[in-house]
């Protein structure tokens, strides 16, 4: 009895740390731990995506396979879509974002930093509501689980006839409620980057990264509400007898599709412009020299802000609108290649000339640049409305969106992984375990992707579960799938890595890279406070000038 | 406040384009102008309360703490009897006019958009109230006229979007 008395202290010792530790993650209103939980859900995800789409490229395999039902895949292709997007790489984006803009400016937290965690908890729970529909979806009717509507949810397929049961309520009450969270998220980078500069930090100083979030805080206000307004307006047609997309009281189909179109063009970019914020960063760091252009990358990234609100119809060439709305749309597309095309330009004048260091964080931006550009040449060919009226819908406009958002946008969020790692956790990520990584998901991504445009460009259209045999398709769609699993490799290689080097990883220290932004001049995990004075910079790369008093930038600037 | 704005705004956006996008495709009645009338009384009630609430708001930076709460009071009154307004317009469409949100298009995006913007004033209204229940019990000093400036920032913009549902619904519309 005494000794179990006296054993009893000691385990409850030896358990408080772990639960408080778990009470601090799960009450912390701290920038940096909240970006580590987005990043974190973010993964787990990631995970649940990529399972789902592992499942569609099984059924895909041949033609005539059974492996799921057609609902499934219904299910499947929805669910794949609508988690990646929502739930993996905007809270991926938004995590490093959240870690790194008040880093980068020299602050100490985020300008609402409870509004901040709100925040995070909202776009979390949007996330779970929505894989609750599983068990929840059925309701009382018995009809469906899962959302099965597509990630457009094409009226009428959206109205109750259409969809019984409460499977695409879940879906829309998740988008609603990670729309509250990302606007909150929006408002407190906006916030944080116009008030919460150190001294010195003008904007004209600001680490693009920085200045690149801040354009992409300021479209997800315009982009992610018009998503919200028509999930409230679908929400009154499914419960309140509304008539807003019913076409049999005079309500209209086309307007869900500008309205969806509206929030989803601009969210393309809303996802890209973090990844071109990343490689601002990583490419001159890995070339020894400044980026090239600063006021140009500025003020083209503004200009792609501005234009990508008003090309949205390109979605709908073939919904038959008049030619005057048809080149519109058109030429507003086409215009956007412009200032993409000076930032590709810019990054490799950056490169050029410079002693150029192949680590992995540059390994996978050097793959973004190439990838990035066929996406945008594949993205300018469907610009022109004959060429997409032949094609929209099939494997081809699949092969394009997964080259930008797998090829472009997921390539810079792994080197910004490799890059970043080392800040957050004090360790190095493994050298040669992330170059197995690269090498892998390369070459998976190229036999998927790369294959992918030809069954498109044959006629395959997206969204069917199976095909007939004797249309040649068949094989490439092997070739598809057998690069969708070289990627799955890939990505334990990469999770494998994560949790490797988190325990027997090489010690980081302050500055691994031998960077020149303010966060790498504290500490690795930085504390809580970041900054034990707050800094004060007098150029657009203060570490450059601590390290180089002889030389420093401010002189030039 | 200044982004949770824009946001908002690109919101109401949306229902006002909706809304002058289905004027006039309603198959069935009641139409606009059979049954709506312009409430001019209340319209004056709600963008008089901005002027009330940015006395208010200016006083409390002053420090006249007797001004700021007659005023402040003053404005929550001036809401309450616009909210009362568009409560008894909606009593009247639904009960002498059978317009409800299911019955046709116009009463779809109608109950929508002016609905939309009533909860906003009654959230704003809350908050008002909120902070005339701090006052009351002699909380609110200049220290916290910041903040009372946020909150009145957002009843201006609350009284903005009345000024284009106003002319969308009852000008436009008609």
């Amino acid at each position: 009895m005494s000794s179990n008395a006296l054993t009893i202290p000691g385990t409850q010792i030896q358990a408080r740390p772990w639960v408080d530790q778990l009470h601090q993650w799960l009450t912390t209103v701290d920038h940096k731990r909240l970006g580590i939980l987005y990043i974190l859900s973010a993964l787990l995800f990631l995970a649940i995506g990529g399972v789902e789409a592992l499942i569609i490229r099984i059924q895909l395999m041949h033609s005539h396979n059974n492996f799921v039902s057609p609902e499934v895949f219904n299910r499947m292709f929805t669910m794949h879509g609508t988690t990646m997007i929502f739930f993996v790489a905007m809270p991926i984006l938004f995590g490093f974002a959240n870690y790194l803009v008040p880093l980068m400016i020299g602050a100490r937290d985020m300008a609402f930093p409870r509004l901040n965690a709100f925040s995070f908890w909202l776009s979390f729970m949007g996330g779970l509501l929505l894989y609750f529909s599983f068990l929840g979806g059925s309701g009382l009717y018995g009809a469906g689980n899962a959302p099965d509507v597509g990630w457009w949810a094409y009226a009428p397929l959206g109205s109750r006839a259409f969809s019984p049961g409460h499977s695409s309520d879940y879906w829309t009450l998740a988008l609603l409620v990670s729309g509250l969270g990302s606007i909150g998220t929006a408002i407190n980078i906006i916030a944080t980057v116009l008030c919460m500069r150190c001294p010195g930090m003008k904007l004209s100083r600001m680490p693009l990264l920085a200045w690149l979030n801040l354009v992409m805080a300021g479209m997800v206000l315009i982009a992610i509400t018009p998503l919200s307004a028509a999930q409230i307006m679908l929400l009154i047609d499914r419960y309140l007898g509304g008539h807003f997309f019913d076409t049999q009281a005079g309500g209209s189909a086309v307007l869900w599709m500008h309205f969806f179109w509206i929030f989803g063009h601009p969210e393309v970019y809303i996802l890209v412009i973090p990844a071109f914020a990343f490689l601002s960063e990583i490419i001159p760091v890995f070339s020894r020299k400044p980026i090239f252009g600063y006021p140009v990358m500025v003020a083209a990234t503004v200009a792609i802000g501005l234009v990508s609100t008003s090309v949205w119809a390109h979605h709908m060439f073939s919904i038959g609108m008049n030619s005057y709305a048809n080149s519109f749309f058109a030429i507003t597309t086409m215009a956007v290649g412009i200032p993409t095309g000076i930032k590709i330009f810019n990054w490799i004048g950056t490169m050029w000339g410079g002693k150029i260091r192949l680590k992995v964080p540059m390994l996978f931006c050097i793959g973004f640049l190439f990838q990035f550009l066929i996406a945008g040449l594949t993205g300018i060919m469907q610009a022109a409305v004959p060429f997409d009226w032949q094609l929209t819908l099939s494997y081809f406009v699949v092969a394009h969106f997964h080259y930008v958002i797998v090829g472009g946008i997921l390539f810079a969020i792994f080197g910004a992984f490799y890059y970043w790692y080392p800040k957050m956790t004090g360790r190095m990520l493994s050298e040669s375990l992330g170059k197995w990584h690269f090498w892998f998901f390369l070459i998976g991504f190229h036999l998927t992707f790369d294959v992918m445009h030809i069954p498109g460009l044959l006629g395959m259209p997206r969204r069917i579960y199976t095909y007939e045999p004797g249309r040649g398709w068949d094989t490439l769609n092997l070739i598809i799938t057998i690069g969708a699993f070289i990627q799955a490799i890939a990505i334990l290689v990469f999770v494998a890595n994560l949790i490797i080097s988190y325990f027997r990883g090489a010690e980081a220290g302050n500055d691994p890279w031998d960077a020149w932004t303010l966060e790498w001049s504290t500490s690795s995990p930085p504390p809580p406070y970041n900054f034990a004075t707050v800094p004060t910079v007098a150029s657009r790369r203060p570490l450059w000038d601590l390290k180089h008093p002889e030389d420093p930038d401010s002189h030039y600037e | 406040m200044a982004g949770l704005i824009i946001a908002e705004s690109a919101i109401f956006t949306i229902f006002v384009v909706a809304y002058l996008f289905y004027l006039g495709k309603s198959i069935t009645g009641p139409t606009p102008s059979e049954v709506l009338e312009t409430p001019i009384f209340y319209t004056i009630c709600l963008l008089s309360s901005s002027l009330t609430i940015h006395l208010a708001a200016k006083f409390l930076e002053r420090g006249i703490g007797f001004a700021f709460l007659g005023f402040w009071v003053l404005t929550v009154g001036l809401g309450g009897l616009f909210l009362y307004g568009t409560a008894q317009e909606w009593h009247r469409l639904i009960y002498k006019h059978g317009l409800t949100i299911s019955t046709n298009l116009f009463g779809t995006t109608y109950y929508s958009l002016v609905g939309l913007h009533a909860f906003h004033v009654t959230a704003g209204l809350i908050m008002l109230v909120i902070v005339a229940v701090f006052a009351f019990s002699g909380r609110v000093g200049v220290s916290q006229s910041g903040r009372v400036a946020v909150l009145s920032m957002y009843w201006h913009f609350v009284d903005a979007v009345w000024v284009v549902v106003f002319t969308v619904v009852y000008v436009l519309g008609r």
